[in-house]
């Protein structure tokens, strides 16, 4: 026994010492591993970062980082702004919108005229635009596209409020498209609609379930065509050298999903992107951060939103029966417009948006400048508390003892502001509001929650944080305040915002709806702004700004939309991936590689030799054991 | 589970004396325990797709508790006119009765339909077939990693026990455990990623790929998209096995077999592989078990600081709509994955200790 132990601790304890050099082997194998792969990374990369000539081929790429994942990308489905601003550069549309000033300019479409009876459309289809298969663009692919879309229910999912009020869609020859409408529409030159090839398209089953990403490159007309596109991780695009309006200069366009922005803005530092989109916006601190930054610029747009309390007017379906609870005091226009003139919204820009947006005033966003309204000087409801105090007095609210303001049936005013608890903006403006209203003599209490829309839709709220993303044409953000956007009962659920019904505003917006000349057509919706602002139901407090970065040493220059100042994700057009031209300096990053190897062996030589003691210490400790 | 642990218990107790002769108690002993282990097995799978049936049906309501209108989300900020919303309700079905929905539901459920994803458009089947690859090889890999490394500390830290060596490893592996997944995420990408002072930028800063490469190049790029993520995972995760493994064996330590052990000379290094971590392996295997279930659900917070695509990521999205279809799915693979793994630890139990199961 005792002997057979003995050999067999001798012969056990070298073999037992084996599988602990093999795992050192191995981990020491792992680490190399590891470190071959990390230099490997500054040669691969570093052909990517150059000037984003990626790919080896000398290709000029551009690499744009975006905080959302594509949903579909099939025209007929997308609905998120990464996808639709694909399809924006994958197909053309009918019309485009100028980078200026957003006003209709030839897509698809050459030019366009409305019969007299403002009911017939004619587009003349332009005869340079070939399919990337070869195959001529023509009449007949849009014809095909609208009516799909008004005959098959999948087709209509993303974009079917355009042809609702279509009767008929034809195409009476290859460069001659003609839709005949059901009642006078005037935002006949902006329908964004992806026309798609009908010899492609006509193949598909299911338009619910078809999402287009299967079989790359797909065929389309429009500036880039989409090559690869994996789920959660890229789309790819690579120029199209035919595009009839010109080729885009950057021979590659990447949409690279980052789903942490922190991250993205890394990525920007190191060279890996060219491109963060400020969609959502940088951080004012990620902006501060990347501004001293060398070859980043960051760029800050007007945006296309507003940010805006809305107020309850006592909710009613279209039937007429009322529901909710909003506050009855806020149907008195003397008390809307004293809680308007209580709000400081220079503070509010400089205090909560930090200075990253423009101070609200009309419904429109200045950046779409055909529809920008003003109020007058006399019409303004400037931040003035002491003349909002004598309002709420004149309305018969006036303060108690305790400074609190109270009506005839000697309630005190007490108001739900209904916020969104994933929006620190709001909680800020609702602080303010606290204060501002408070002095006032009137409470708040802020419902901050997950989920505004069962409240909202209930109209179980007496304010409510709003907000809206505007297009160029701005029939949509409008008839969200139309009568006819009421819910049909209260169980139902209605287009409207927030229950307004006006018939003036109404009236107003069925003039512009079916004024075709833009200069009347804009004095329309001019006076629809002016009549919301007195009405006191939407007060606009600010427009925040689009921030985004670019890296200079990659992109030389890019239009921005509007472009004297404008955003460059997300714009109403191709226009910014369109032109980008890419920078000449092909350098960027570009030591990194040799000291990036350097690093790497040095580091691997540490790692080693650390290993290397350790594994000494050990056999001498075991030795020790051993005796 | 005592309750089903009772029964297979008397049940061995019963057919022990039947199935062996008298007097061979010794040698009976591995048919006895092996009619005791069929009967055990056929407990836990029983109980495993109880379990499993369960989470379908809770599934559907629990979800449905979710505030928040899917349709009202996917409309919103967009021009839709009432019938279009109306049309919605329809193709996915939320027009219909509550008890109507759940029916469709079940049936399709038990014919491996698990519905259309109201935002992607494609079944659920397909899109967590997508993802789940991603997941498994990032948290697989991970799992690998942080595991091995656990025990192999563990029994080390445990075995010199308040010594230099131990108090390191313990108090580097708690303060690795404490830290923020995203925060220590971020930071790797911040130094080794892009590149602070004298270290260069080495790691890609996310995804999963740069996307063009195929074949060697292809894995090549993947492993280096994967180094930074399973670093940030193994390093927050390895301490939590580190220390289960360290107080497990150090229940051990005072036992009377170890002592005999050496007392027959055997050398430390064998008293500590052959005898001790066998003996208190069964607390890390059911970590180990717990981890292995966990894998499947993602880890959100480490896929999203890396933007990798992953089942995680998935979820998060399917739960920002709700896009209940997709979040019922998800929800069913990840509760699916820990009765599972939770089953085949039960099942593991047995032949790790006779006296589990008996």
């Amino acid at each position: 026994m005792n002997t057979q132990d003995q050999h067999g601790r001798g012969r056990r304890g070298r073999t037992g010492r084996r599988p602990g050099r093999t795992r050192l082997l191995a981990a020491a194998g792992a680490g190399a591993l590891l470190l071959a792969s990390g230099l490997a990374a500054p040669a691969a990369s570093a052909a990517q970062q150059s000037g984003a000539a990626g790919d080896g081929h000398g290709d000029k790429v551009l690499t744009v980082a975006v905080a959302q994942s594509v949903d579909s990308l099939s025209p007929f489905l997308a609905v998120r702004l990464l996808s639709t601003s694909v399809s924006r550069l994958m197909y053309e549309y009918l019309t485009n919108y100028d980078p200026k000033d957003a006003h209709a300019v030839p897509g698809l479409a050459t030019k366009w005229e409305s019969s007299p009876d403002k009911l017939t459309w004619t587009y003349t289809i332009r005869s340079n635009s070939k399919w990337s298969d070869g195959q001529q663009a023509t009449a007949e692919d849009a014809a095909w596209t609208f009516n799909k879309m008004m005959t098959d229910p999948g087709a209509a999912t993303a974009n079917g409020s355009f042809v609702t009020n279509f009767a008929k869609v034809t195409a009476p020859s290859p460069t001659q498209l003609v839709i005949r409408l059901k009642k006078p529409q005037a935002t006949m030159t902006a329908l964004d609609v992806p026309i798609v090839p009908k010899h492609i398209w006509e193949k598909v089953q299911d338009f619910s379930k078809f999402n287009n990403d299967k079989s790359f490159p797909i065929v389309g007309n429009g500036p880039f065509v989409l090559t690869d596109y994996k789920p959660d991780s890229y789309v790819k695009l690579k120029a199209n050298k035919d595009f009839w309006r010109g080729a885009p200069k950057f021979d590659e366009l990447v949409f690279r999903y980052y789903k942490d922005q922190d991250a993205a803005v890394a990525a920007l530092r190191k060279g890996e992107v060219s491109f963060v989109a400020g969609s959502p916006s940088l951080t004012p601190a990620q902006a501060a951060s990347l501004k001293g930054e060398k070859d980043i610029h960051v760029n800050e747009g007007p945006g296309r939103r507003f940010y805006a309390l809305a107020t309850n007017p006592g909710a009613q379906a279209k039937d007429g029966t009322k529901f909710g609870d909003g506050d009855p005091s806020l149907l008195d226009e003397r008390v809307r417009h004293a809680l308007f003139m209580a709000v400081d919204r220079k503070t509010i820009v400089d205090k909560v948006f930090q200075g990253h947006a423009v101070e609200g005033q009309g419904y429109i966003p200045p950046r779409f400048s055909s529809y920008y309204w003003q109020p007058s000087a006399g019409q303004e409801l400037a931040y003035d508390p002491a003349k909002a105090g004598q309002l709420l007095d004149q309305a018969g609210y006036k303060k108690n003892a305790d400074g609190k303001r109270v009506g005839k049936d000697g309630k005190p005013l007490d108001y739900r502001v209904l916020c969104h608890a994933t929006d620190p903006n709001d909680k800020a403006v609702g602080k303010y509001l606290q204060e501002w209203w408070g002095e006032l003599g009137i409470g708040v209490t802020l419902d901050c929650l997950d989920n505004v829309t069962d409240p909202w839709l209930a109209g179980k709220y007496d304010l409510a944080f709003d907000g809206w993303s505007v297009n160029p044409d701005p029939d949509f953000v409008l008839s969200i305040h139309t009568c006819a956007a009421r819910p049909q009962t209260p169980k139902d659920t209605g287009a409207t915002d927030n229950f307004i019904c006006d018939k003036t505003y109404d009236q107003l917006y069925a003039q512009q709806l079916a004024e075709y000349d833009p200069a009347k057509r804009a004095d329309l919706v001019k006076r629809m702004e002016s009549r919301l602002y007195d009405l006191g139901y939407m007060n606009v407090m600010a427009y925040p700004n689009a921030v985004e970065a670019y890296r200079t040493d990659q992109i030389e220059s890019i239009t921005t939309m509007p472009s004297a100042a404008g955003n460059i994700y997300g714009q109403d057009g191709y226009w910014s991936w369109w032109s980008a031209v890419p920078a000449d300096s092909d350098g960027s990053s570009g030591g990194g590689t040799s000291t990036g190897v350097v690093i790497g062996i040095v580091a691997g030589v540490v790692v080693l030799g650390g290993l290397a003691v350790l594994f000494a210490v050990r056999r001498r400790a075991t030795a020790e054991d051993r005796e | 589970m005592t309750a089903e642990a009772t029964p297979s218990a008397l049940g061995a107790a019963v057919a022990g004396p039947d199935g062996s002769g008298p007097g061979a108690a010794g040698r009976a002993r591995p048919a006895r325990s092996g009619a005791a282990y069929a009967r055990y097995v056929a407990g836990k799978l029983g109980g495993a797709a109880v379990s499993l049936l369960a989470v379908l049906v809770t599934s559907f309501f629990l979800f449905r508790l979710i505030p928040g209108d899917p349709v009202k989300f996917m409309t919103g900020g967009r021009p839709v006119s009432a019938e279009q919303i109306a049309a919605y309700r329809r193709e996915f079905g939320l027009d219909l009765p509550m008890w109507r929905q759940f029916t469709q539901y079940c049936g399709k459920a038990l014919t491996g339909d698990l519905g259309t994803s109201y935002q992607f458009h494609v079944p659920v089947t397909d899109k967590i077939a997508e993802a789940l690859p991603n997941t498994l090889l990032l948290t697989g890999t991970a799992f690998v990693l942080y595991t091995a490394l656990g025990v192999f500390l563990g029994t080390r830290s445990a075995w010199r026990h308040g010594r230099l060596g131990d108090r390191l490893h313990t108090g580097l592996a708690l303060t690795l455990y404490s830290i923020p997944s995203f925060w220590l995420g971020l930071l790797l990408i911040i130094v080794l990623s892009v590149g602070a002072g004298p270290v260069p930028g080495l790691f890609p800063t996310g995804g999963m790929e740069s996307g063009g490469k195929e074949g060697f190049a292809y894995v090549v790029d993947v492993v280096h998209h994967l180094v930074l993520p399973v670093v940030t995972l193994v390093a927050v995760e390895y301490g939590q096995t580190l220390l289960v493994t360290r107080s497990a064996l150090l229940d051990e330590m005072g036992g009377d077999y170890l002592t005999t052990a050496r007392a027959k000379g055997l050398r430390d290094d064998l008293v500590r592989r052959r005898h001790a971590v066998p003996n208190a392996m069964l607390p890390t295997v059911t970590l180990i078990f717990v981890n292995l279930g966990r894998t499947v659900a993602g880890v959100i917070l480490v896929e999203t600081v890396f933007s990798w695509p992953g089942l995680g990521g998935l979820f998060y999205q399917a739960l920002s709509v709700p896009d209940l279809p997709l979040v019922q799915g998800l929800f069913f693979v990840f509760a699916a994955a820990v009765i599972v793994m939770n089953t085949l630890a039960d099942l593991l139990y047995p032949l790790l200790d006779p006296r589990v199961g008996r």
